[in-house]
């Protein structure tokens, strides 16, 4: 047998090896624009929330619909990728099945294993197609998914049922040239979902079959060769970056907003009070909030790509449910789409941060900013424990600190609490009356 | 708190009125419902009066770090002056910057929030329900503010509280974890809304009259104001009350 396609698999596997090594760093770089996090403490906690959140799909199985669908594609994802393992022996050795000796009946098992998660997956992609473009879903139908994050939606689906489809077809063709009694072909009893399919090739001459079986399997690889490269600037991103995004989650109280040092100190400094570390005054003077990517943290960029775009914060969000421009969602997205743009920029020596733009003003509106109640609820819906609220709440601080942008109300409000120390324009003296009442009915 | 000081005591809680409470007319009566449970259960305890002041939270959540720290400097400093251990304050707003952000700027102390602490009382039969007065066999709703809920998980303590007054506790489609903001929170009490299709109260408030309930409860004046300015608007008025739990409990004790 000719050693052509032993090479040509090599080769396609050191280019895609390639292009995926050039696209990791480029991710890392992108998302490395943010600042330090601190988020290295309680290790302990954070493997259990991975492992609950991300491995275990807790939240997703809030909605048990999709949750079990959406398990199809995630266990099938993890399990079949066993598979490739053979494939990559297959494909260097010029092998045909090599496990299959050692292996035996489990051999079997497997394969019906992976044939069922493929056929689960086959299905949950037709379905999730079908609530993406038959059935209006609010959260399919929003104004920020218009365009390529739905193409990539599809295309998604569309991939993942070519690739299963190609596992059972591969099966089938290979059994049905077994059964044909070709000694290159094992025959494998039992195999449940393609021997459905099998009478479908039964009748075709052998030629046709090999070349059924061999495209499916290079298809089979290729596609999830393509796969892995093409994920990286997709919304799919998720299904590696679930994982370190949910280890570094907030651990705090969700209503804890961070400090800000730098003001800390200066109120100190204001106010005469000696701190034990008293400290050094910061060399350069950042900026207060956030006005671009590199003013996020980098688990806040990190989020950015981890977002799966499923929009169930925006589903929840009580801004946006009555229709205020708010989407947190879209705050995600945009912060992506802006270290995306800053990074490609910087790899081709562009001026990077300094071209202009900021994802304050040219992504993410003021009005947008403004809507938002800090509820929580997004940060509580999203499945891989995405935290919109804390980059909209860094950019009021940059509106209000910054810009001195704020509207005019809160203005006003500022000017209450600095004045009469309360948000409402009363006099501070007036803050004990209601007890007044309460001696009056006591004495009666 | 300074009367008490000055004669040596120190009690064993603060009660953190808050801004609304202290000026807001309607959540004032809460105010004054806490204060009559309080004093009926001989609890020890102060309020700071005119030496409190804003906790800063609606400057902080409106991007004003300064204001907000220069606030919880002073708030700090009175309380540490006092050495304040425990505090109870019927805001979830307070009680979530007092709880989770004051720490960082040298403010610690157990806060609880007032469902919490008059589910203590009730468990440990220092509040004796008296079968729930007018509300008895009624249905009443809770609406769960965003800063005491998903911000802080009390969930339990506030219905614990309405279930002990032998009245049905009927839940929004929205609930717990999942519950709808009012519409006040981030600030927005302070302003006016952004433009949208509807108001956030108005979502809420209807949500709320959907389950029939005859009296809808909250742990929070600015959901008390949402929810009862959502109630006018829909010119339920006369038929569905909203209700702190402190009144509830007032109500049902005759105070
Ligand atoms: S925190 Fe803000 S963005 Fe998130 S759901 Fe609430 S209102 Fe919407
Ligand atoms: S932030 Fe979370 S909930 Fe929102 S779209 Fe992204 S993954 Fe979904």
């Amino acid at each position: 047998m000719s050693i052509l396609p032993q090479i040509i698999f090599l080769l396609i596997f050191i280019v895609a090896g390639y292009v995926l090594y050039k696209r990791v760093s480029f991710l890392r770089r992108a998302i490395m624009l943010g600042k330090k996090s601190g988020r290295t403490d309680n290790p302990g906690e954070r493997w259990k929330t991975m492992g609950l959140v991300a491995f275990g799909q807790k939240k997703m199985f809030k909605r048990i619909v999709p949750a079990i669908f959406h398990l199809f594609l995630y266990v099938g994802f993890i399990i079949i990728n066993i598979e490739i393992l053979e494939f990559v022996i297959d494909g260097l050795f010029g092998q045909h099945r090599y496990f299959f000796p050692f292996t035996g009946t489990w051999y079997m098992v497997a394969l019906n294993i992976f044939e069922f998660l493929a056929f689960g997956s086959l299905v949950a992609s037709v379905i999730f197609l079908i609530r993406r473009n038959i059935i209006k879903i609010r959260r399919f139908t929003a104004r920020e998914l218009f365009g390529w994050p739905k193409l990539d939606a599809n295309l998604i689906l569309f991939a993942e049922i070519t690739l299963m489809t190609a596992i059972l077809v591969m099966n089938a063709t290979d059994q049905a040239l077994a059964d044909k009694g070709y000694a290159h072909y094992t025959q494998i009893e039992g195999l449940f979902f393609s021997s459905l399919i099998k009478p479908l090739f039964i009748d075709m001459g052998a030629t046709t079959l090999f070349y059924i079986e061999r495209i499916a399997w290079w298809l089979h690889i290729i596609g999830i060769l393509g796969f892995a490269i093409y994920i990286t600037y997709s919304k799919h991103l998720h299904i590696f970056l679930a994982f370190p995004n949910t280890y570094y989650s907030n651990l705090k109280p969700k209503g804890e907003m961070k400090n800000m040092e730098e003001v800390t100190n200066e109120v100190n400094m204001m106010l005469g009070i000696q701190t034990e570390n008293t400290p050094e005054p910061p060399a350069e003077i950042a900026r207060f909030g956030a006005k671009d990517v590199n003013d996020l943290s980098w688990v806040n960029v990190m989020n950015a790509f981890a977002c799966t775009e499923c929009g169930r914060c925006t589903d929840q969000c009580p801004a946006n449910i009555t229709g205020k421009k708010l989407s947190p969602r879209k705050i995600m997205m945009d912060t992506r789409d802006r270290a995306e743009e800053v990074a490609i920029s910087l790899e081709n020596g562009g001026k990077g941060l300094e071209d202009g733009k900021s994802l304050y003003g040219d992504y993410i509106t003021k009005e947008e900013i403004n809507a938002c109640t800090s509820c929580n609820a997004c940060v509580e819906a999203c499945p891989v424990n995405i935290d919109p609220l804390a980059i909209i709440l860094d950019i009021r601080r940059y509106v209000a600190m910054e810009e001195s942008g704020t509207p005019p109300q809160w203005n006003a409000m500022f000017q209450n609490i600095e004045t009469s120390f309360s948000p409402w324009k009363f006099a501070p003296t007036d803050r004990f009356n209601w007890a007044d009442k309460v001696k009056e009915e006591e004495q009666k | 708190m300074a009367e008490m000081a000055a004669s040596g005591e120190s009690p064993e809680i603060l009660f953190w009125v808050g801004c609304a409470g202290s000026f807001d007319d309607r959540y004032k009566a809460v105010t004054q419902a806490f204060v009559k449970i309080l004093n009926k259960v001989g609890v020890s305890f102060a309020v700071l009066g005119p030496e409190e002041t804003c906790t800063g939270d609606p400057a902080r959540r409106a991007g004003n770090e300064f204001l907000f720290q220069m606030q919880a400097v002073g708030n700090i400093q009175v309380m540490n002056g006092y050495n304040v251990k425990k505090v109870v304050t019927a805001c979830p707003h307070c009680f979530n910057t007092i709880k989770n952000e004051y720490p960082a700027l040298g403010g610690n102390y157990e806060v609880i929030h007032h469902s919490t602490f008059l589910q203590q009382l009730i468990n440990d039969g220092k509040v004796v329900i008296k079968g729930g007065g007018d509300f008895k066999g009624k249905k009443i709703t809770f609406h769960d503010s965003c800063y005491l809920g998903r911000a802080n998980n009390v969930y339990e303590a506030p219905r614990d509280v309405i279930k002990a007054l032998d009245v049905e506790l009927v839940e929004m489609k929205r609930c717990r974890t999942k519950g709808l903001c009012c519409g006040a929170g981030g600030a927005q009490m302070f302003k006016e809304p952004e433009e949208g299709k509807k108001d956030i109260n108005i979502e809420r408030t209807e949500e709320a009259l959907e389950t029939g309930a005859s009296a809808i409860a909250v742990g929070c004046p600015f959901c008390l104001t949402m929810m009862a300015d959502g109630v006018k608007n829909k010119n339920r008025e006369n038929d569905v009350q909203v209700y702190d739990l402190a009144e509830l409990i007032a109500k049902d004790q005759g105070l």
